[in-house]
């Protein structure tokens, strides 16, 4: 039965339909999370003993990094997958994840640069962890880059995969890197196998907030995905009636709305 | 509590409102971008259709 949906699932046009439907739950429960998120992050949590407020910038910073390596591997797998076993699905779903995973190494760059200055009295330092995550931006930006560069999709698509697996060595390095390396980043307080050095009043927004950015990465990709989807499909039939229906239905609706200021009608 | 203190964030203000506010617009940015482009995609679907029926 689970093959059952994953063979069905790969069928572009009920994938469309599928994740249509799901769009408008996904963000409701996205955008309760992220304001439960920010409420317990911003007002709940107390201030840090050293850091004062400035710590607050973590419910950003953290979440952002996490999807940055996330997003990374999604989108490494996907392109390996659409490679190997030639799924369009999945091509698109690692060109749809790139410019969203951009983002969100941009944000934890630039968030990371806004906590070091009034915390290590820097905006940046050439350690391990942000030269490596700076290498993880310039690979989003290549894969974005070598896919608009090729006008043949499907070439284009398996060139990217390729460059995006070739940059999966990146991804260890970044996660070991404040291991490997003593510098000013500090050590990993949550994802290490003792109890994580951070209270549950300030760790339970990280949670929320962190699974906000996951459902928005999954929201932001589906997004993208349909557009794709009708964009490489649009000679299909399925496409064609899609489309053509709702044309036909604005047309009407454009109708109507002009009758609705007919000049005969609005009377003195 | 008091708002001022709030939005003075013990002295951070710059700093954590600078890393929210750009989050904020980072990510409006990314719902936005494919909502034009599927409107772009769908506008140049519709063209073609009507295009072909034309010709039909």
């Amino acid at each position: 039965m689970f093959m059952r949906f994953f063979h069905r699932m790969a069928s572009p046009p009920y994938f469309y339909v599928i994740s249509g439907r799901w769009l408008p739950w996904l963000a409701v429960i996205c955008l309760a999370l992220i304001l439960a998120g920010l409420y317990g992050g911003l007002v709940e949590a107390p201030a840090d003993y050293q850091q004062g407020d400035s710590f607050r910038i973590i419910y950003i910073h953290v979440p952002s990094a996490w999807m940055s390596l996330f997003i990374y591997v999604v989108m490494a797998v996907a392109g390996g997958i659409g490679l190997i076993w030639h799924i369009k699905l999945a091509e698109m779903v690692a060109v749809s994840s790139a410019p969203i995973g951009a983002s969100f190494t941009f944000l934890a760059l630039v968030t990371g640069s806004l906590w070091g200055k009034p915390m290590w009295g820097t905006w940046w330092v050439w350690d391990g962890r942000l030269t490596s995550e700076l290498i993880l931006l310039f690979l989003y930006l290549g894969v974005i880059a070598l896919y608009g560069a090729i006008d043949d999709k499907r070439r284009a698509g398996r060139a990217a995969a390729i460059l995006a697996l070739v940059g999966v060595v990146n991804i260890p390095i970044i996660h070991y890197s404040v291991e490997w390396w003593n510098t000013l980043h500090q050590g990993p307080t949550v994802t290490k196998f003792d109890k994580p050095s951070i209270h549950i009043s300030m760790l339970i927004p990280l949670l929320l907030m962190a699974g906000g950015f996951k459902l928005f990465y999954l929201i932001a990709v589906l997004m993208r995905l349909r557009s794709e989807i009708l964009e490489r499909e649009r000679n299909s039939k399925w496409v064609t009636a899609l489309v053509g229906s709702e044309d036909r239905r604005q047309k009407t609706e454009d109708r109507v709305q002009e009758s609705d200021v007919d000049p005969r009608r609005v009377g003195p | 509590m008091d708002m001022r203190d709030f939005f003075a964030m013990g002295g951070y203000a710059f700093y954590v409102w600078t890393s929210y506010g750009l989050a904020f617009v980072v990510l409006a940015f990314n719902i936005v971008q494919p909502l034009l482009h599927k409107r772009r995609v769908l506008k140049r679907i519709a063209r073609q259709i009507r295009r072909t029926r034309r010709t039909a």
